[in-house]
């Protein structure tokens, strides 16, 4: 009985390893194909276009962790981003951290709102960010009336935050410098907190978490709070990056995301998942997405593995599942 | 100091039109082991939930230490030091023992969770308990007795003095249930005081010094474990008088039908075996638990066996979903009617003629005369009282949702048909009425297998009575020869040894 245990305990442990191995095996892979893509030079590149990707994991993962989702995140990158684009436009002289600080409180907001909704008015989060993520897409293009916010009309010292290096005094990009202190603070966050921990207490047995006292719409609310936070973090960064704002901008990412967070072992059904597993998985994201072109894989085809190994890890965590229900049911003498 | 560490004076809790406990009593000294015994829906659990502070009782008092409390929720009964550990254990299975331990009260340093302290405390706990696991395990791959052991840990933690039990021992192995009582010997020399709930005769014997009975809501008596017999008791539990009539007529039972013969699931059941025939009412009962559900869900195609044969007018078949049970001609009428007996959001009719709906319609295409013809013909069968068929399921009384799945069952063409609990949260007249179509269901020629908790019904309705207790079958009784007495010695059986030993 105890070497069976065991052996279970083992392999759940393993999954971060496994894909860990998966990912350097991929990584070789590539490299062996295309000498290119180990350059310091493309690692950066990678790791700075895939930055937003790795921060919005985060707090995706919350949000599949209390056993919700939110299908609206490109919609409130893109409100907030608009919104903070909108107002650099009109003041020029605006602080690079004011503009930040616009986007995060839009975001915040957001959030704010579809955890309202969900928690409070009772509407299945996949519909409630449904609609969400209509209203914040069709309210970004009526705020822009219709326009871009165009690479002139950013200031420079905005544009060159994405490129510049000077939060770390010229050690690393700051983009992957916000992403590095955002897995930080969510590691603390999330093992070391009585709040972190009430948030897995909610997704593991919400009717438990309510016995033992903890207020579960509460929890709710703060979750999307801070997804909604993260995305104006991510709106910010997307505008800084990309040196303009479209209405269309992040259009489809909360795909990649969800599926950077499901290939990290994060459970759809809730209560299971970690910080260095969604790492894990949004760097497989990152590395097929700029991989995978490099040795020649076109589009369509990067969409269509993508979606695959989404599949094949969904199918993993219910076939591990299974085997432990199957073993705790072995062990019922009668 | 008062004599009792937990008193309980005349509680009455009262639910929608069932009054769940009638002026009972209870009386716990310090450091105690007083078992809590009664059939199935004598108010045990609602009991349990008033002293932990789930439900509040409509009358009575609670005097804890002497003093008299009034708990709003379970949160008081917890910082009192009061802790249950209820049947079915509510955990986090995704997440580790030590945070199932001390979920809602970590360990916490300038807002920093001390996993290590915790992790450390963890572990000398559950080496308090000779658990064969580590603190650091998760909880969802541990057995249901290591499970039972974490909530044990958790209720030491919080330093509970009063530790109650629902049920511990009944998804237990005899090795496992050794280890429970060891450790609450051993929580009791430490000086708590636990309450537990417990089918088997054997905990009883084997651990506590008094037991208490409730029956049918009410306080029976408090008896010394020393001085009582297996039989006293369950006169204590059963002692009513049956004077509901049951209008069971009388039937010329014809051949055998239907045939189980070691009909074994993993987990579940094993070896179940036993026969019913045309126009004969099978009553299957137990204690909640024995395993009968599984049972008929297995016949019908629910679920699927592991073991064991299934004949149908002696031919042997291979039932492996329910479209296969339907077509042999095997009905069943589940326990929970709006899960998995009726579509609430639809009207009667459509209802009732789903299961034929191939039949009445051509092509692929439904006949919507037809079938309210055939609805209409059906309903009238049973006599609903609902208004039209149009009217929706939702809208029905518990008793009518049942007459309409009857119903329902009776659209196509059967020859067995299985109710789980037909009278299970229906009024007094609703149950007479379901008694009648059962009645006249048999003297049409079915064969009826009735699974049923119910002591009056069982021996009231049946021809013969099957008795299961922890997934065997433990008895067979004919109509003639079974008394209350009889079917609960046997629901409760693999005790007698002790019983004598104790003697």
């Amino acid at each position: 009985m105890q070497k069976n245990n065991f052996d279970i305990k083992k392999l759940a442990n393993s999954r971060e390893v496994s894909l860990a191995t998966v990912l350097l095996v991929l990584c070789a892979f590539i490299s062996f194909c295309n000498g290119t893509f180990i350059t310091p030079k493309n690692l950066n590149n990678m790791f700075v276009n895939y930055a937003i990707y790795m921060i919005l994991a985060l707090g995706m993962m919350c949000v599949l962790i209390i056993g919700e989702i939110d299908i609206s995140i490109g919609s409130t990158i893109a409100i907030s981003g608009m919104s903070a684009a909108l107002v650099l436009r009109e003041h020029q002289s605006m602080p690079t951290i004011v503009v930040f600080m616009i986007a995060l409180a839009v975001g915040a907001f957001c959030g704010f709102v579809i955890g309202l909704v969900i928690a409070k008015g009772r509407v299945i989060s996949i519909i409630a960010t449904l609609g969400f993520m209509n209203i914040f897409r069709g309210s970004t293009y009526l705020l822009a009336k219709n326009q871009w916010v165009a690479a002139y009309q950013i200031t420079d010292s905005f544009k060159g935050f994405a490129i510049g290096k000077y939060l770390t005094f010229g050690l690393m990009n700051n983009m992957i410098f916000v992403a590095g202190v955002c897995y930080i603070v969510f590691f603390y966050f999330l093992k070391y907190t009585r709040t972190g921990r009430k948030i897995y207490a909610v997704g593991s047995n919400s009717e438990a978490a309510q016995v033992s006292g903890i207020n579960i719409d509460k929890i709710r609310i703060m979750v999307y709070i801070i997804m909604g936070m993260l995305c104006g973090l991510s709106g910010a960064l997307w505008v800084s990056i990309y040196a303009s704002a479209q209405g269309d901008m992040a259009t489809g990412i909360e795909m990649d995301i969800i599926a950077a967070c499901v290939i990290g072992g994060v459970s759809l059904n809730g209560g299971r998942g970690n910080v260095i597993g969604v790492l894990l998985g949004a760097l497989t994201i990152a590395v097929l997405g700029n991989g995978l072109p490099l040795i020649g894989v076109s589009q369509f085809w990067l969409d269509a593995i993508k979606g695959l190994i989404i599949i094949v890890a969904v199918i993993l965590n219910v076939v591990m599942q299974r085997s432990i229900d199957k073993n705790n049911l072995k062990r019922r003498e009668i | 100091m008062s004599e009792y560490v937990l008193e309980l004076k005349g509680i009455t809790k009262i639910f929608p039109g069932v009054k769940a406990l009638d002026h009972v009593h209870f009386q716990l000294k310090p450091g105690e082991i007083h078992a809590l015994m009664g059939e199935n829906g004598a108010g045990k659990s609602t009991f349990i939930k008033v002293i932990t502070g789930v439900h509040k009782a409509e009358e009575g008092e609670m005097y804890f230490d002497g003093k008299q409390v009034y708990f709003k929720g379970p949160k008081d009964a917890q910082a009192a030091g009061i802790a249950a550990i209820y049947q079915h254990v509510t955990s986090y299975p995704q997440l580790s023992v030590t945070e199932n331990i001390f979920m809602g009260h970590e360990k916490v340093q300038k807002g920093r969770i001390q996993w290590k302290e915790m992790n450390k405390e963890a572990d000398k706990l559950l080496m308090r308990l000779n658990a064969d696991f580590k603190a650091t395990d998760e909880m969802g791959t541990l057995s249901v007795a290591q499970q039972q052991m974490v909530e044990i840990a958790k209720a030491l933690s919080m330093k509970a003095r009063i530790i109650i039990m629902d049920e511990p021992t009944a998804s237990l192995t005899k090795r496992e249930s050794e280890e429970l009582y060891k450790i609450a010997e051993k929580l009791r020399d430490d000086g708590a005081s636990i309450i537990f709930i417990s089918h088997r005769f054997e905990d009883m014997y084997r651990l506590a010094t008094k037991v208490t009975v409730f029956r049918d809501s009410k306080y029976i008596g408090t008896y010394d474990v020393n001085n009582i017999t297996n039989d006293d008791l369950i006169t204590a539990m059963v002692g009513r008088e049956i004077n509901d009539l049951f209008p069971k007529p009388v039937v010329k039972i014809g051949e055998e039908i239907l045939k189980v013969e070691k009909l074994s699931r993993t987990g579940y059941f094993k070896d179940v075996s036993f026969a019913v025939r045309k126009g004969e009412i099978l009553g299957l009962t137990g204690l909640v638990g024995a395993g009968r559900t599984e049972v008929v869900q297995c016949i019908f195609g629910i679920e699927a066996y592991d073991s064991g044969v299934i004949y149908m007018n002696g031919k042997q078949v291979n039932i492996k979903k329910p479209l296969d049970a339907m077509k042999l001609g095997i009905g069943l009428l589940p326990e929970d009617r709006q899960l998995q007996g009726l579509i609430l959001e639809w009207g009667i009719g459509r209802n009732i003629t789903l299961p034929i709906i191939k039949e009445l319609g051509k092509y692929s295409l439904t006949n919507e005369k037809k079938e309210r013809a055939k609805a209409k013909e059906l309903a009238e069968r049973v006599d609903t009282k609902a208004v039209t068929l149009f009217d929706k399921a939702s809208s029905l009384s518990g008793g009518n949702q049942q007459k309409i799945v009857v119903a329902k069952l009776l659209a196509s063409d059967l020859k067995v048909i299985i109710l789980d609990e037909p009278t299970k949260g229906v009024d007094v007249g609703a149950k007479a009425a379901i008694y009648d179509i059962m009645g006249e269901l048999a003297k049409q020629g079915y064969a009826i297998i009735m699974i049923s908790s119910e002591m009056p019904e069982i021996l009231g309705m049946s021809d013969r009575i099957v008795v299961m207790c922890d997934g065997r079958v433990t008895g067979e009784l004919k109509r003639e020869e079974a008394t209350q007495e009889g079917i609960l010695e046997k629901a409760m059986a693999k005790t007698q040894k002790v019983a004598q030993a104790t003697e």
